[in-house]
């Protein structure tokens, strides 16, 4: 069991106070906040051993190359890959880019086909619409049910002869469905062993445990700012097989062995792929908040946002009038709540909570589709993480209460 | 101003719109959107010597946009053509007399952005 109270108290942000209260964050889901352990671990990088790396010579380039790629193992641990299927992005929509950019234009033609589903970010959508669109290739979206899962006997109308990569989330952002992605692979694989398969984990990966060999995901995106690391580091897994077979993505220093004026020849794996200096500071933070999740033991975590869900759940369908998208069973379910309540509007339910300290999103969580398939503009999302106690869930229960009232026509 | 006052203009506005609805052989109408929230606000006018005679706003939205667009067409109506074309966002921010924060400012101005839009009047910030 984690004590969010006292987890709570290693996060300095908590120490302000908002519209003069403590602050309630249930905007996770967008980004997480920061322990102490991850700003110190970034201050110290910059006070003691910042320097370029794999280039100097000297003791304090040394020092900073072997923190950046010790933090490169800690991420490939914490993943169950190895070393060189790590590389360091900007942030998953980097990641998933990349894969477009690279392996996609490498392996699509016309007419071959890529499937995806209703329910993902836009970050999963549109690399592949460009790519298709410039491809002249297909583009599916694999439908979800009306409780916001996917449906799996669904998939086999859409896999065939054509059918070059699967593109899907591990957790909706907007939904909370947990996708079964190991036993999607399954299927997948077993129909057609080389269709590659790529898992937007930016949700999944800061709320429960993931190997992506167990999985057997070819590909593995996420990012280091919703699992309590810094904003501007990304994270591509790829199976070292096909991250060897594909052509660099962006060119430059650190990805090539030798330039001349005729040409260049490209630096191996991970290398290839991580042009220019990259975000140093950030990595090594990336690596301190996967130790500090590390130590809470991501089983924990997920049984913290099992029990906040059951909780959370209970409480909002008492609300007249308040429409939660996304399974009702919480098995299989992240602690994320879009929520629609009467007519008022997202934005005001946000205002309004905003007044008592309580911080949510309301819009389409950059999941336009997903919303239009629910015949809707914008909701209101609650999000949840290893912080957030019971007293916040009273927060928002009374916010949203006092929203009602307001706005009673 | 405190927080409850302004809820409360706000509120009376959004509750009781002030020239909602459409005229008939309008002069000009147009339609702005905000694709991020789905607020959608439509402005009809018709015009009378010089001036603007009648206007009237339909719509989806928020509390804001919707109060905003209903201070709106309260403020505008029966102005000469000169002075909506001058009427700035700081003058409208003004007539609307509540604090809004940055992040609501759109919506509040969503109805402003339809009447110029309408009047082929240049979107000046400011």
């Amino acid at each position: 069991m984690l004590d969010a109270h006292k987890i709570k108290k290693d996060f300095p942000i908590f120490r302000q106070k908002f519209s003069g209260q403590p602050l309630v964050y249930l905007d996770s889901t967008a980004s997480s906040q920061k322990p102490q352990a991850v700003i110190d671990a970034v201050s110290e990088c910059y006070e003691k051993y910042y320097a370029n790396v794999h280039r100097g010579i000297y003791q304090l380039s040394e020092l900073a190359s072997d923190a950046y790629e010790a933090s490169r193992a800690t991420v490939a641990k914490f993943i169950g890959a190895t070393i060189r299927e790590i590389i360091f992005t900007r942030n998953a929509t980097e990641s998933l880019n990349l894969i477009a950019f690279t392996w996609g234009k490498q392996n699509i033609s016309e007419g071959d086909e890529i499937i995806i589903t209703e329910m993902e970010h836009h970050a999963n959508i549109v690399p592949w619409q460009q790519l298709t669109a410039e491809k002249k290739a297909k583009l599916h979206y694999w439908p979800i049910t009306d409780e916001g899962r996917l449906d799996l006997d669904k998939l086999d109308a859409l896999l065939n002869g054509r059918t070059k990569l699967v593109s899907l989330s591990h957790m909706s952002n907007v939904l909370g469905t947990i996708n079964p992605v190991k036993d999607i692979i399954k299927k997948i694989r077993k129909y057609r062993s080389d269709i590659v398969i790529s898992i937007d984990g930016a949700q999944s990966l800061p709320h429960i445990p993931v190997n992506v060999v167990d999985i057997d995901a070819d590909f593995y995106s996420f990012s280091s700012h919703k699992m309590l690391g810094p904003a501007g580091v990304g994270v591509l897994y790829g199976k070292a097989e096909i991250l060897e077979s594909m052509p660099p993505f962006l060119t430059g220093g650190d990805m090539i062995t030798k330039v001349t004026f005729e040409g260049a020849e490209w630096n191996d794996i991970p290398f290839k792929f991580e042009a220019g200096t990259p975000n140093i500071a950030g990595v090594i933070g990336l690596a301190a908040a996967i130790n500090y999740l590390e130590d809470l033991g991501m089983d924990n975590v997920y049984q913290h946002e099992q029990d906040l869900t059951a909780k959370v759940f209970s409480e909002l369908l008492k609300i007249d009038g308040l429409k939660l998208f996304g399974p009702k069973d919480i098995k299989d379910r992240g602690a994320i709540f879009s929520f629609t309540l009467g007519d008022i509007h997202p934005h005001d339910l946000a205002s309004i909570l905003d007044e008592q300290g309580v911080a949510i999103r309301a819009g389409h969580h950059c999941a336009q589709p997903l919303h239009q398939r629910f015949g809707i503009e914008a909701t209101g999302r609650a999000s949840f993480y290893i912080y957030n106690t019971d007293e916040d869930i009273k927060s928002l229960i009374e916010g949203l209460k006092k929203a009602q009232e307001l706005f009673s026509l | 101003m405190s927080f409850d006052m302004y809820r409360e203009i706000i509120m009376d506005h959004y509750k009781n719109p002030r020239n909602f609805g459409a005229i008939k052989n309008a002069d000009g109408q147009a339609t702005k959107d905000n694709p991020l929230c789905g607020d959608s606000i439509q402005i009809t006018y018709s015009v009378g010597k010089e001036k603007l005679s009648d206007i009237k706003f339909n719509g989806t939205g928020c509390s804001i946009s919707l109060a905003g667009a209903s201070v709106l067409t309260e403020n505008i109506k029966g102005k000469k053509f000169d002075e909506v074309k001058n009427y700035t966002d700081e003058d409208f921010m003004k007539d609307l007399t509540v604090p809004i924060s940055p992040a609501r400012r759109k919506c509040a101005l969503l109805g402003l952005r339809a009447l110029r839009q309408a009047m082929d009047i240049e979107q000046h910030e400011n």
